[in-house]
């Protein structure tokens, strides 16, 4: 189990209340939350202001690399092991389009799931607090923070709308 | 028979509800869940025994002939990787299209297309005869220093299918992630550690969904490719040759079409049972149905189409060959079999132009049985009707499927539906999270959500 951190949670019954929050606390210079939602939800994704995700260049590598291995596989292969043919070449691009196609989704798919499991780990959570009810119905907002600011971070998520607040001092 | 209304695509439960419905699939089985997993295990025991008795005598015990060497088990073979097209079909090409109706059926249709590929990749290597040698199709470093020859389309099979299993289990798995988190959230005991595991740490905080749903796009959008270049290549096992029946360039629209359309068919044989005994039949309704059995009636409609082309093309093409196989097919010893493909396939999915078909789900469930039976025997006519007529009528012979053939059938049969029914007991058969993020969220002021 790993150690709390300690932080300030919110539980949220209105999405226009959690997005409220979120945008009162940023104003307020706590840059650095986690909001929990059982679904992807736009305005959430609106409020919180994050840029693209970089997954999109693990699925770019990925799928080359799986398309110039299948094309340097299919034509090394060929040429170690020439299987000749009157007047055809030992290696020829057509068929090998196939297999390239293949490798690069194969490479191009699994390089995204990479990427969709080691981006989130770059921001570790382990230890931020959590409640069954936002994989449920519920939003959650999690703000890091001491106690000496634990008051006035309860406070806004009150004024929002919560419908509880919680505290962990670590 | 219920009437249908479209504007009711968006689920009318709250969020907790459908965590509760969902939930309760995964409870103490029904009695008529308890039949049909019986039923698999003893079609899957059957397919093992005629297996077990494939590999001791050889594969002799099959109905095979020349010049019929590829019968049953390719047949069957194209006939489960054509199943699994619908799934991929109902999860990536339609999420990519924003169909909101796929929701409430698209996790089935996707643990469909994993089992049917798992279910069809055991068929090439019963197929081979030395089934122990099977990964001589690898290309690996060996001691005999050879490589497998990349030109033949039995290669390029071996790397359509591996990645097809790879990529849809992969995308199964992603997409259930979320869900696992959401019952790890509501279970006790054992369950909640063993679904805690399986979580891998989701908490659905927004950086988690940030890179989820962009990675999920993605993922929709190799997979969409990737289903239509599998059956493609499936076709082109045939169509790269030169025998009469196989040689032709509509073979790989003409086969994923099909693909498609024996896929859904298998999603109704699947899913109206499967609704009935875990009780969801307010979250899997008429309007699913209907939608499913408009895409039905396209694919049909293609491949009546392409029925038709390729009796044209023989005809207008002049070669003998071509000509004789085709009148073969309508008049000759497989007529049967000919015009059994026609009727279910061409004929039958015509039905579905009527909307009191569409929306009835017993009609739809009978549909769906002669469409499993005239896909296979597509397959069955393609395969066997071009073998047994090639060029040299001295060399023709006839085809006898024996008690080897039908075993192993029937237990492809029982193989696939008892992976799929445990997966539905053990797993969210619907797909909790995108059934949320249909409903939308309560509000404290009325009005202005996205």
């Amino acid at each position: 189990m790993a150690n709390p951190v300690p932080g300030v949670l919110g539980s949220f019954v209105h999405i226009d209340a959690a997005t409220d929050a979120i945008r009162a606390l940023k104003a307020k210079g706590y840059a650095d939350l986690t909001v929990y939602t059982a679904a992807p939800n736009h305005e959430v994704e609106e409020a919180m202001e994050h840029p693209v995700s970089p997954v999109r260049l693990f699925t770019l590598i990925g799928g080359l690399t799986g398309c110039a291995a299948g094309f340097a596989m299919t034509f090394w292969m060929s040429n170690d092991w020439p299987i000749l043919v009157g007047g055809k070449p030992i290696a020829s691009i057509p068929p090998y389009v196939v297999i390239a196609f293949e490798l690069m989704i194969l490479l191009g798919a699994l390089s995204t799931v990479a990427g969709m499991i080691i981006l989130p780990l770059l921001r570790p959570t382990r230890g931020y607090m959590y409640d069954p009810r936002f994989s449920d119905d519920q939003v959650g907002i999690f703000v890091p923070c001491g106690a000496d600011r634990a008051a006035e971070v309860q406070a806004v998520m009150t004024r929002a709308g919560s419908v509880e607040v919680r505290h962990e001092t670590g | 028979m219920a009437t249908v209304a479209h504007e009711h695509a968006v689920p009318t439960q709250t969020h907790a509800e459908v965590t509760r419905d969902v939930i309760a699939t995964l409870g103490k089985p029904s009695r008529g869940y308890v039949l049909m997993f019986v039923g698999a295990v003893i079609l899957f025991l059957i397919g093992l025994a005629t297996f077990v008795a494939l590999v001791k005598q050889g594969l002799g015990l099959a109905g095979y002939n020349p010049p019929v060497m590829w019968s049953v088990y390719i047949t069957t073979f194209v006939f489960w990787v054509g199943i699994g097209h619908a799934g991929t079909l109902i999860s990536a090409i339609l999420y990519l299209f924003r169909s909101p109706w796929r929701t409430a059926v698209y996790r089935a249709t996707e643990a469909m297309t994993v089992f049917a590929i798992m279910t069809a990749g055991l068929f090439p290597i019963i197929h081979i005869g030395r089934q122990w040698v099977f990964y001589w199709l690898l290309p690996y470093p060996n001691q005999r220093l050879l490589w497998p020859n990349f030109k033949s389309p039995l290669m390029w099979d071996v790397f359509a299918i591996g990645t097809y299993l790879t990529v849809s289990t992969t995308f199964l798995v992603v997409g259930l992630v979320p869900d696992i988190a959401a019952v790890r959230d509501k279970v006790s005991g054992w369950r909640k550690r063993l679904y805690g595991l399986l979580a891998l740490g989701w908490t659905g905080s927004d950086r988690q969904w940030r890179h989820y749903s962009r990675g999920y796009l993605y993922l929709a959008a190799l997979a969409t490719p990737l289903v239509l270049s599998v059956h493609s290549v499936v076709s082109w096992d045939f169509a790269v040759s030169i025998v009469p029946g196989w040689h032709g360039t509509i073979f790989a629209p003409y086969f994923v079409a099909g693909a498609i359309y024996s896929g859904i068919g298998m999603v109704f044989t699947l899913l109206i049972p499967l609704r009935k005994v875990l009780k969801l039949e307010h979250m899997i309704q008429e309007h699913h149905f209907d939608n499913l059995a408009k895409l039905t009636l396209l694919t049909g409609s293609i491949l009546a189409y392409a029925y038709a082309m390729e009796y044209f093309v023989a005809w207008y093409s002049g070669v003998s060959w071509e000509q004789t196989t085709f009148y073969l097919r309508a008049f000759g010893p497989m007529w049967w079999a000919g015009w059994t493909m026609i009727i279910c396939n061409a004929f039958v999915s015509q039905l579905l132009w009527f909307k009191r078909i569409r929306t009835n789900v017993t009609a739809l469930f009978i549909i769906s049985i002669f469409i499993n039976i005239g896909m296979w025997f597509e397959r069955f006519v393609i395969i066997v009707s071009s073998l047994r007529n090639d060029f040299d009528p001295y060399a023709w012979g006839q085809l006898t499927p024996t008690w080897a053939d039908w075993g192993v059938l029937a237990g492809s049969f029982g193989w696939f539906l008892m992976y799929f029914l445990l997966f539905a007991r053990t797993f969210p058969i619907i797909a909790i999270q995108e059934i949320k993020e249909m409903i939308p969220m309560p509000r404290k002021r009325p009005g202005g959500s996205h």
